[in-house]
């Protein structure tokens, strides 16, 4: 696009321990998606070097980085993404079809991640007859079904309300802490309260990185209730 | 709750695993079925096409079988001479109606022809038939036994006419099936008495069923009888003095060279006929295998037609499946990105175009097939020849059309395999 370079992200060096909850902050155009990307295997840098469990990942075919982000990236993105011919169930199994899983497996795997989110009995609703916060669900069932090592959300919350977004958020340290390394974009302080490191851009680079104490998102949820 | 358990993850994702050729399938089909209205506009060119083509075939057989069939039962050695001549001056004159032709040039082709086996003299007129109060209008063809011979057409109720019948006049009549229905519906006409344009004969027998004549006319609408009697009281009694006919039917021998038998026939009777060299014959000698040829020409001319009709229907056809594909790709540019985060390979996406643009093409196959076996159905009874189907023809058909969706479909299909993941999520 256009012949202008764009340096979306320069000099950026990190690691990401497995099991960790990161979440990733700064402002418009700085370079989170660009980042978080190149950690899915959906684009490659141009210089430089990403190891993926400390398999070199950067210089990948497309069928090998294809094959890379189906077993162990699992995606979460803003506005769902779901394909809406396809019912709840049909939508999950997706990532299975390219694995090469049997029909009845699939099936079976898909049941269980629906349930796993708290849609058991939503499986065979459209996304369209679903709230935004049961399609960002079938979405995060889609993402865990392949057992990936990592999950990966670009702003999740972005689209859903406050509620909503705590359910979620509750949702991903639940998954975190059964193991699972998920790395969130966003924009809203009060989510990233819920990462135990944020890490912010600017400009294509990283500013600062933080370790914190995580702010329990299910206590949250309780409070709000109370509340109401 | 444990997380999703590893062990079978892993297990399953072996490396190359893809997606089944099934569940490509499936998901076409419920890709096409989205856009049903669509999937259907871009199929037609595929439907016409693939129509046009059985039709085509089955219409050419069906009247190719038609003609053998009449060929065959009406004799393929016959030969058929006629007073005047077709060409002469270039107009038509009243062919059959000169009297340039008669019994004697018959008795003297079968006699000096070796390659003629009957020579038949025939009168020919329109004709009233009355029996009892029934009567009908039909065609009196005043015939010798060798007529019997020549048209290898045999009496199936009742008899020939006896040699002195032939020769001194009889008055009994044969008659064709069509004449024996409408006047006998059912009942045995032999022995029966009718009267032919007011002269009273006896029935005597029934043809076998000839059916249709190549040009459409019923060969069984007929009535046959001996020739004196015929040009002397039925038809043309003008033609009573000089012995003319309307027409000598000729059968070649079985082997004999039929070109070769012509010529001689011509020479014999032009030379009979005294005509000068440089003078035209004053009469017209029409083979069978040339009608033949002329009506197979004729067909070919269709056939070609419709083969170009059926060729730029397919055409067509495909370029309205590459120009639908492009679209869909671009409709679905996010779905292709979503599959793509999702692990699809680039070859998952080019196949699952791929097979959708084959199976959009393959179901217009079928329904061109099934419309094509309708088209030649209805010809085959409207025209009444017998429905020939070649069923190498509709397996062709079918994988053509399947190859015209894999050509069509190949370059979306490659466009969508080519796309950046990113750019493609990012797409509205
Ligand atoms: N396809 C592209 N072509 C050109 N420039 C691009 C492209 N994608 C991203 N960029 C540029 O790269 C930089 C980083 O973009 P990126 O999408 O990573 O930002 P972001 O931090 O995710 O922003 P936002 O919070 O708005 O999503 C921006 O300057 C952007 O303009
Ligand atoms: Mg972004």
């Amino acid at each position: 696009m256009g012949d202008e370079r764009v340096v979306a992200l320069a000099g950026v060096t990190t690691t990401i321990m497995p099991g960790s909850f990161v979440a990733v902050m700064g402002p418009s155009g700085s370079g989170k998606s660009t980042f978080m990307n190149l950690i899915g295997g959906l684009d490659k840098p141009d210089r430089g070097s990403y190891r993926l469990k400390g398999r070199e990942v950067a210089n990948l075919s497309a069928a090998d980085l294809a094959t890379t982000r189906n077993r162990e990236i699992g995606f979460v993105f803003q506005q769902f993404n779901l394909l809406q011919r396809v019912d709840a169930l049909g939508n999950v199994e997706l990532p299975m079809i390219y694995a090469g899983v049997g029909r009845a497996r699939r099936r079976e795997l898909a049941a269980k991640a629906l349930a796993r989110v708290g849609l058991a009995d939503r499986m065979t609703h459209l996304p369209l007859q679903l709230s935004g916060g049961q399609q960002q669900r079938v979405a995060i069932a889609r993402a865990l079904v392949n057992s990936p090592a990592c999950l990966l959300a670009d702003e999740p919350t972005g689209a859903l309300d406050s509620r909503t977004s705590l359910e979620i958020m509750a949702l991903f340290q639940e998954l975190n802490r059964e193991g699972m390394t998920v790395i969130i974009v966003t924009h809203e302080s009060d989510v990233a309260e819920f990462a135990g490191r944020v890490i912010r851009f600017r400009d294509g680079k990283i500013v600062s990185d933080v370790e914190q104490v995580q702010k329990d998102a299910a206590a949250s949820l309780a409070s709000w209730a109370e509340a109401a | 709750m444990p997380p999703p358990a590893s062990p079978v993850g892993r297990k399953r994702h072996e490396a190359g695993a893809t997606m089944s050729v099934l569940d490509a399938f499936l998901s076409s089909l419920s890709a096409i079925r989205a856009h049903a209205l669509r999937s259907v506009l871009t199929m037609l060119g595929i439907v016409i096409g693939v129509a046009a083509v059985i039709a085509m075939v089955s219409v050419g057989n069906g009247a190719r079988a038609r003609v053998n069939a009449q060929i065959q039962a009406l004799g393929a050695n016959l030969i058929i001479i006629i007073p005047g001549n077709i060409t002469a001056g270039g107009a038509r004159l009243g062919t059959g109606n000169a009297a340039t032709l008669t019994d004697a040039d018959a008795h003297a082709l079968k006699a000096e022809v070796a390659a003629i086996e009957a020579a038949a003299p025939v009168v020919r007129g329109g004709v009233q038939i009355v029996a009892g109060s029934a009567n009908w209008a039909s065609v009196a063809l005043g015939v010798d036994l060798a007529y019997f011979a020549a048209r290898e057409w045999a009496v199936e109720e009742g008899r020939e006419f006896t040699e002195e019948e032939s020769r001194r006049g009889g008055q009994v009549a044969i008659i064709g099936q069509t004449v024996a229905r409408e006047l006998f519906a059912g009942g045995s006409p032999i022995g029966a008495q009718i009267r032919v344009k007011n002269v009273p004969f006896e029935i005597v027998g029934v043809m076998t069923k000839k059916g249709q004549s190549m040009g459409g006319t019923d060969q069984d609408d007929v009535i046959l009888l001996p020739l004196q009697t015929a040009r002397q009281r039925v038809v043309g009694t003008s033609r009573a003095k000089n012995r003319s006919v309307n027409q000598i039917t000729v059968k070649i021998r079985e082997g004999e060279d039929i070109a070769a038998a012509e010529d001689e026939m011509k020479k014999l009777l032009r030379q009979r006929h005294r005509l000068q060299d440089g003078r035209d014959d004053d009469f017209s000698v029409r083979n069978l295998a040339e009608i033949q040829a002329t009506q197979e020409g004729s067909a070919r001319t269709m056939a070609m037609l419709l083969l170009s009709v059926a060729a730029v229907s397919l055409v067509v056809g495909g370029i309205g499946i590459m120009n639908i594909m492009l679209v869909s790709v671009t409709e679905r540019t996010k779905e292709i990105g979503l599959r793509m985060a999702v692990g699809a390979r680039p070859r998952d996406v080019m196949a699952q175009f791929l097979i959708e643009a084959t199976l959009i093409a393959l179901i217009g196959g079928v329904i061109g097939i099934l419309i094509g076996i309708g088209i030649s159905m209805i010809s085959a009874d409207i025209a009444g020849w017998p429905l020939v189907i070649d069923p190498a023809i509709v397996a062709a058909a079918f994988v053509f059309s399947g190859l015209v969706g894999v050509v069509s479909g190949f370059y979306p299909a490659f466009r969508a395999a080519r796309l950046d993941p990113v750019e493609a999520l990012r797409a509205a």
